[in-house]
């Protein structure tokens, strides 16, 4: 299930995010993309200049849809959680959401969202379960502030937390399908053993187990009709 | 190039002469005449043609002198060397809309076939027959597909409506503050400028050409439309309830308050520019366009065919063409899986906002344009 990191997997715009790195590098060529909380496109302009990509993006900030305007990417502002119902059934190939999951009102509405939107899904998010976050709460009593979660608990936009371990049973209880996930800590891909109270960092490969898609094996990769 | 330079069809203060529109009314409407600008220099391959469509009360003098009111062009502040749309790179055009007064076919034309102005006998026209007349305009140009049809208010209408028309003659649309269709609210207010014009004695039944046109009724129609362009924070922050040149007020129907004054300058200096009849009929074309309607009741298919990036615009507090109406076009290009993006920006002035100064609209509409391939 879970899919070692390779080198050559690493893209080779540096700028690029190591989440949005792994996922830049396991996308298939050709593909139609939707970024939702796309920021200023960086990711949508890696996908369409190294692989090819067909992509959009939803944003909320109207500064960053603009930057992105600047980059000649499609992207509309607006917001995961009202928003992705717009968005007609199958229309991508992969629904990306990245460190953005943690920020929306509903986020179980949203994932059932990007795998109505999109043939798969790609999410990504900040580990609650890390080390250094349990250790500042079991020896600080404090809620953390680290480099992925760097705000005060009354300015973070992150109002639900989530775990891999969560992550994970939430996807088996639904039903969904994980075909890749990565760990990363300090930007650094880790192995899944342990990986909730080792990684700060979880990105995840998701189908519907309904849709009736192929395993990702057998699968070509390529544009759809 | 050279040619290009001295060709007579470019530049400002132009006018050309079409042949015959057929119109959606069933109707056609002989010797179309389209007065027009250009601005910048058309490319040899002329692939770098943007057209700048008008809004209700506009006109073709996008970035030049009104030659009535002497006052800068409507746009000048967007369109010129280095500015937002940038007449260094791009060939820009604007067009009179016909049924308009400014040197395009409408009312106030004479009527071949009586010698006289068409008046009421001018045939009623639609957002979609304006946007034929401009394709006409494009060709006589010699410009087969245009980089972009850029459009505020009515003329973010007429960029949808080329969208939906030529769908493979123009490779981006930009649609500011506008709407896919006319609202039973934006309707309404309209009825109430039309009836205004109606009401004047002057009018005449619009055939008031040799005598005195309907300016009061006219006068009162723009005030009310000028306060839907605008918003209440916007008013209250310039106006508030203060008073016009009195320290207390009179008792009677002076204009007291600032606002009314206001009010009444915009209605007056509108009638020195603008033709009583003109606005009817635009009006009613704004109010016919329904773009979902022209296309089976599904917005999406207007977009099927489309080759065009689209970017569409809207102000927060604008109350007469509001986000909500920019979201279902969103919708719509979304369904149809047209390359879109939409932003809805900040800005007190309502309405009007995309005329006026806004350093957010400008990175956009220059981000934009610019990333063109």
């Amino acid at each position: 299930m879970t899919t070692p990191l390779s080198g050559s997997q690493i893209l080779t715009p540096a700028a690029l995010r190591p989440d949005l790195a792994i996922i830049a590098a396991n996308v298939a060529p050709g593909s139609r993309i939707l970024d939702v909380g796309c920021g200023d496109g960086a990711l949508m302009a890696a996908l369409r200049d190294t692989r090819g990509c067909d992509a959009r993006g939803l944003e909320l900030n109207p500064d960053d849809v603009a930057t992105a305007l600047e980059r000649g990417l499609s992207v509309m502002q607006g917001d995961a959680d009202t928003d992705l119902a717009d968005y007609p059934d199958a229309a991508f190939d992969y629904a990306i959401l990245s460190q953005t999951l943690q920020t929306t009102m509903r986020p179980h509405v949203v994932l059932e969202q990007l795998l109505r939107i999109g043939t798969r899904a790609f999410v990504s998010f900040p580990n609650f379960a890390h080390w250094r976050v349990r250790a500042s709460l079991l020896w600080g009593g404090r809620m953390p502030v680290t480099k992925l979660l760097p705000l005060e608990w009354y300015e973070t936009p992150n109002i639900h937390h989530v775990t891999i371990d969560d992550f994970r049973a939430f996807v088996d209880t639904r039903g969904i399908v994980v075909e890749g996930a990565w760990f990363l800590n300090r930007g650094v891909a880790t192995s899944a053993a342990a990986a909730n109270f080792r990684a700060e960092h979880a990105v995840f490969l998701l189908r519907s187990a309904a849709s009736g898609v192929p395993p990702l094996d057998s699968r070509h990769h390529g544009r759809r009709a | 190039m050279g040619a290009r330079m001295t060709d007579p069809r470019y530049g400002l203060d132009r006018k050309a002469a079409l042949g015959t529109l057929a119109l959606d009314s069933g109707g056609s409407l002989a010797s179309v005449e389209v007065a027009y600008e250009t601005y910048g220099t058309l490319n040899a391959d002329a692939s770098n043609a943007i057209l700048v469509c008008h809004a209700l009360t506009g006109d073709q003098h996008l970035a030049s002198a009104h030659p009535r009111t002497g006052k800068p062009g409507w746009w000048v502040r967007m369109v010129g060397p280095g500015k937002p749309i940038d007449t260094d790179r791009w060939f820009v055009i604007c067009s009179n809309v016909i049924g308009s007064c400014l040197g395009s076919s409408g009312p106030a034309s004479i009527d071949p076939a009586t010698g006289r102005p068409y008046g009421m006998n001018f045939p009623v026209i639609t957002i979609r027959d304006m946007v034929r007349a401009q394709a006409m305009l494009i060709d006589h140009l010699g410009i087969d597909t245009l980089a972009a049809v850029v459009g505020g208010s009515m003329g973010g209408m007429q960029a949808l409506s080329w969208a939906a028309t030529f769908p493979t003659r123009l490779r981006a649309c930009v649609v500011l503050a506008s709407a896919a269709r006319h609202s039973a609210q934006n309707i309404a207010f309209h009825e109430v400028g039309r009836q205004a014009i109606m009401a004047d004695p002057n009018w005449a039944n619009g055939a008031y050409y040799d005598g005195t046109p309907p300016t009061a009724g006219l006068a009162v129609a723009r005030m009310a439309a000028h306060i839907t362009y605008l918003s209440e924070a916007g008013l209250t922050a310039k106006f508030g309830r203060s008073l016009q040149n009195r320290t207390a007020k009179t008792f009677g129907f002076d204009a007291d308050f600032q606002v009314e004054s206001y009010l009444r300058h915009q209605g007056l200096s509108f009638t020195d520019r603008f033709d009583a009849n003109s606005y009817l009929y635009i009006t009613r074309a704004l109010d016919y366009f329904d773009l979902a309607e022209e296309h089976g009741g599904h917005l999406a298919n207007a977009f099927r065919h489309s080759k065009a990036r689209f970017c569409i615009v809207s102000f927060d507090t604008d109350w007469l063409y509001p986000t909500a109406e920019s979201r279902s076009v969103v919708h719509a290009l979304n369904a149809a899986g047209a390359p879109a993006s939409f932003v809805e920006l900040s800005s007190p002035f309502g309405h009007d906002a995309f005329l006026l100064e806004n350093a957010a609209l400008d990175r956009v509409i220059a981000g934009f344009l610019g990333a063109a391939a």
